[in-house]
């Protein structure tokens, strides 16, 4: 292991990816040929950008393992080559672009071969260069080259959530994320900045990573670049307070543009993120650690209380996607912790359990919404409220959207239980800090890693029945169709990823492990026990441990023996009635819970959280009318002073615009004249 | 000899402060063009007695230029420039003209104060003209600030430029000759597209007066 002999595969797996990278660019390209034609760019060229993706899964997993490889592209600027590396942690996150990317590309060309509002040619390419553009970002081994990359990350998924760009809503979100997208770009381009600041001095200032590897900052400065990069990657992630693009972006973009972003393209910021602060920058500091598992644990409980208050569903997991990047940023900071007071063995495993989290989180929720887009398709609704019953209409999209909400509802033997519940081990596994206050915390947190995950399986429980259980609100849902073929296969691709993630804990460990051996500087070591290997044990046989095999089989079996007894030895009979009629005489539509009863009592609870707006109508109103709105109180407290602030200022200067000639003319006179006296 | 010169010189930059001054409270287009002239004028004979009396070959070259382009080619193309758009009217000024005046003494003599330790430090025989020049430089500004029609203003850039050359030769004798072809070529260029810009202008928005251009703020 972590040997490699270029001559025994003949070719280096950085060169492959390379040119599956090429091979989506030429994909996307061929989009502008044919940017008419629906049936083309649906029917082939996704099907083909799919098989770029299983091609950079499978080259990904087999060389995970092995040692960094470096390469200088004969691109750039003359003497500023681009330098692209590819080491474990690159690769990982490359593997789960690939697993993410196929499912999603299948998807698409079922999506997008229905009619709609939009060229499919371009669609097509701006999908592509996305790809290829975090893909870059991933092997990108310059400051220089990484910013390109991530700026055509950025431009390109803007492109794409404003797709329908005729909505003005849609146009207002697309602002809205562009804008956080460059507040983000420069904060990170301000972080590489200062990292390569000592190399000014010496070798010649390069912003490749390899030189600010080798670069000692002091405390200062290091702190300095790790709050930039914290700021930069967290406002890309989606960390608070910087979430506020997520919930109006996601919903905006189509389906499996909303899943590539949550899927993939927040990863980036956690890439980002795991870079600077464990590859570039040579020291951690312990309360960085704590800080960002404190940012990462609010974050959480915040996004997870308002995905549940959520009516619109694609709003709802994009606020679950600000929970589930919570739970990996607080696993994070808890790796900075251990590795500042080298705990090696725990900061690795803190990490394996982030990572595992982030390759979950690719799966389950680009599934959920794809799998939103197929009942958008269908019903034209996106309105929680409106929805129900379509388990029986859509019945493919039903049983694969179930797996992925088992999933992401943390359940056993599916993937989400894994990572939630290697994290909490880790939490629940530390009493060993130097700090007693630190000691302290942690029960602390672990709790609140727990409130947040529970709460999860509420929103989910939200989700999955209010779209596909109970009876159909509309009329029109009376008519809606299953996926396509081209869905079906990419949702079942997704699906199948959550469930094989879930039942192999210890084989994606010991890919994962190739990370922490890299950025910790020491590798997990056996994680099943020795006499069972069945078993994920993280630390030891009598501490814990997890065999999803047995769970899987021992559920299934009691299931089958009570399904058959039931069958065989009981009644035998098979009674079909409306759903959840709690044997009333006469029911409707109307009288099923609705998203907003979902709600209320986490509404009630957390009602500080919110600022919500509602009229309630008097028992005598001949028509009443109810309705109540939840907000951010984050835009009021301070986008919105900010946004003040920013149009005073513009104000004041503008004020200096008088439009008058002489004006202008007598402001560089006595400009003039102030420099003359002070000279 | 070289006292009289250095009389000779003085006596002119009196004179070009003069100008400055007249062409700060006139209120005739037409006037401000002959002013004009008569500056370039003024300038292209101090340039020449210091071409004379140091034998720098390139000064003279420099006054030739100066005199064909500032006293004849200009002042011939405003001449027609105002006559085609026919605004020989009188100029009003934004404050008035005792104001400016006084505005302009406080600047000739912030402008000497200022020369003072510069001129000590220079080895020419006109040395001692920096102030005028430097006070010439902002009479001319202030005279943009205060016009209200567009071609005045153009005028007082121009002078400005005039002050500023005045101002090169009287403390290093000129500068490269390559600059001051550079020079010459934007100032006729200038006027030429000033010129086409007129009558955009005046198109536009029917008069020359620069308050109209205030309706191109964005609010």
């Amino acid at each position: 292991m972590g040997f490699f002999n270029p001559d025994m595969a003949g070719i280096l797996p950085i060169s492959i990816i390379l040119d599956i990278l090429v091979y989506w660019l030429v994909i996307g390209f061929s989009g502008l040929i044919f940017i008419r034609n629906r049936k083309i760019v649906s029917q082939v060229l996704f099907p083909l950008g799919a098989l770029g993706g299983i091609a950079l899964l499978s080259i990904t997993a087999f060389s995970i393992t092995h040692s960094p490889t470096s390469a200088i592209l004969p691109l750039g600027l003359p003497d500023l080559p681009f330098h692209i590396r590819l080491d474990a942690l690159s690769t990982f996150f490359l593997f789960l672009l690939g697993i993410s990317s196929t499912g999603i590309c299948f998807f698409s060309s079922g999506y997008f071969s229905r009619d709609g509002n939009f060229s499919p040619g371009l669609v097509c390419l701006q999908f592509h260069l996305f790809l290829v553009s975090m893909a870059f970002v991933f092997l990108a081994d310059d400051a220089y080259l990484f910013m390109i990359a991530w700026e055509t990350m950025a431009m390109s998924s803007y492109f794409l959530v404003v797709t329908d760009h005729k909505v003005p809503e849609i146009r207002k979100a697309g602002y809205i994320y562009l804008l956080m997208a460059h507040i983000s770009a420069t904060a990170v381009l301000l972080c590489f900045g200062v990292l390569q600041k000592a190399g000014l001095q010496g070798i010649g200032g390069s912003y490749t990573f390899d030189m600010m590897r080798h670069l000692n900052l002091d405390n200062f400065w290091a702190t300095t670049a790790f709050l930039l990069a914290l700021f930069g990657f967290g406002a890309k992630a989606g960390l608070l307070p910087v979430h506020v693009w997520l919930p109006e972006a996601h919903p905006a973009a189509p389906s499996p543009v909303s899943a590539l972003m949550s899927g993939v393209m927040l990863k980036t910021a956690i890439y980002g993120f795991l870079r600077v602060t464990f590859d570039l920058l040579h020291l951690q500091i312990w309360w960085w650690g704590i800080l960002v598992l404190t940012l990462g644990l609010i974050t959480a409980f915040f996004g997870v209380i308002f995905s549940a208050v959520q009516n619109d569903m694609k709003r709802l997991l994009a606020y679950s996607s600000i929970e589930n990047i919570g739970i990996i940023m607080s696993g994070i900071g808890l790796t900075i912790t251990f590795q500042s007071y080298h705990m090696q063995a725990l900061a690795s495993l803190a990490l394996i359990a982030t990572l595992y989290h982030c390759l979950n989180h690719a799966c389950f929720k680009s599934l959920l919404f794809l799998a939103t887009g197929s009942v958008l398709h269908a019903t034209e609704e996106r309105n929680l409220g409106k929805l129900g019953g379509l388990i029986h209409r859509m019945p493919w999209v039903a049983v694969l959207a179930l797996i992925g909400t088992l999933a992401i509802a943390g359940l056993p033997p599916l993937n989400g239980f894994v990572s939630e519940w290697l994290l909490l081990q880790t939490f629940l596994l530390t009493a060993g800090f130097p700090q007693p206050y630190l000691n302290m915390l942690v029960p602390v947190a672990a709790a609140g890693l727990v409130l947040a995950t529970a709460l999860a399986a509420y929103v989910m429980v939200k989700f999955y029945a209010l779209i596909f259980l109970g009876q159909p609100r509309e009329k029109k849902l009376l008519e809606a169709k299953d996926a396509n073929y081209w869905e079906r296969l990419g949702l079942s691709w997704l699906a199948s990823c959550c469930v094989l993630l879930g039942l192999f804990p210890v084989e994606v460990i010991k890919l994962l492990n190739a990370v922490p051996g890299l950025l910790i500087g020491q590798a997990l070591g056996k994680v099943t026990s020795q006499t069972n290997w069945l078993f994920l044990t993280p630390i030891s046989p009598d501490r814990a441990s997890y065999s999803p095999m047995l769970f899987f089989s021992a559920t299934t079996i009691i299931i089958l023996i009570t399904f058959l007894g039931v069958r065989l030895f009981y009644h035998g009979r098979v009674r079909r009635t409306t759903a959840w009629g709690c044997g009333y005489p006469m029911q409707t539509f109307r009288m099923q819970e609705t998203a907003e009863s979902f709600g209320q009592p986490i509404r009630t609870i957390f009602s500080p959280f919110f600022r919500m707006r509602s009229e309630l109508p008097s028992p005598s109103d001949p028509a009443p009318h109810y309705h109540n709105i939840t907000e951010d109180r984050f835009w009021y407290v301070l986008y919105f002073p900010i946004g003040r602030f920013i149009r005073f200022l513009s104000n004041l200067f503008g004020r200096i615009q008088q439009g008058r000639i002489s004006i202008y003319l007598l402001y560089s006179f006595l400009t003039l004249i102030l420099l003359l006296l002070l000279i | 000899m070289i006292p009289l010169s250095g009389q000779l010189l003085n006596l002119l930059a009196a004179v070009f402060l003069l100008i400055a001054f007249a062409m700060l409270a006139q209120r005739r287009i037409l006037s401000l063009i002959h002013l004009y002239a008569y500056q370039g004028l003024v300038l292209s004979l101090s340039t020449l007695i210091v071409a004379y009396s140091t034998h720098q070959p390139h000064l003279y070259y420099s006054m030739l230029l100066n005199f064909l382009l500032k006293v004849l080619i200009v002042p011939w193309i405003l001449h027609r420039l105002i006559h085609r758009l026919n605004v020989q009217w009188d100029v009003e000024t934004l404050l008035n003209i005792p104001t400016t005046m006084l505005i302009g003494l406080a600047l000739v003599i912030f402008a000497f104060n200022l020369s003072l330790p510069i001129v000590q430090l220079a080895g020419t025989i006109n040395r001692s003209t920096l102030g005028i020049a430097l006070a010439s430089v902002l009479l001319s500004f202030l005279m943009m600030i205060t016009r209200s029609k567009a071609v005045p203003q153009v005028i007082g850039f121009l002078a400005l430029e005039n002050s500023l050359i005045f101002a090169a030769t009287s403390i290093t004798y000129g500068m490269p000759m390559m600059v001051e072809l550079g020079i010459a070529l934007d100032v006729l260029v200038g006027v030429f597209i000033l010129g086409v810009f007129f009558f955009h202008i005046r198109n536009q928005f029917d008069s020359l007066e620069l308050k109209h251009m205030e309706k191109l703020k964005d609010n």
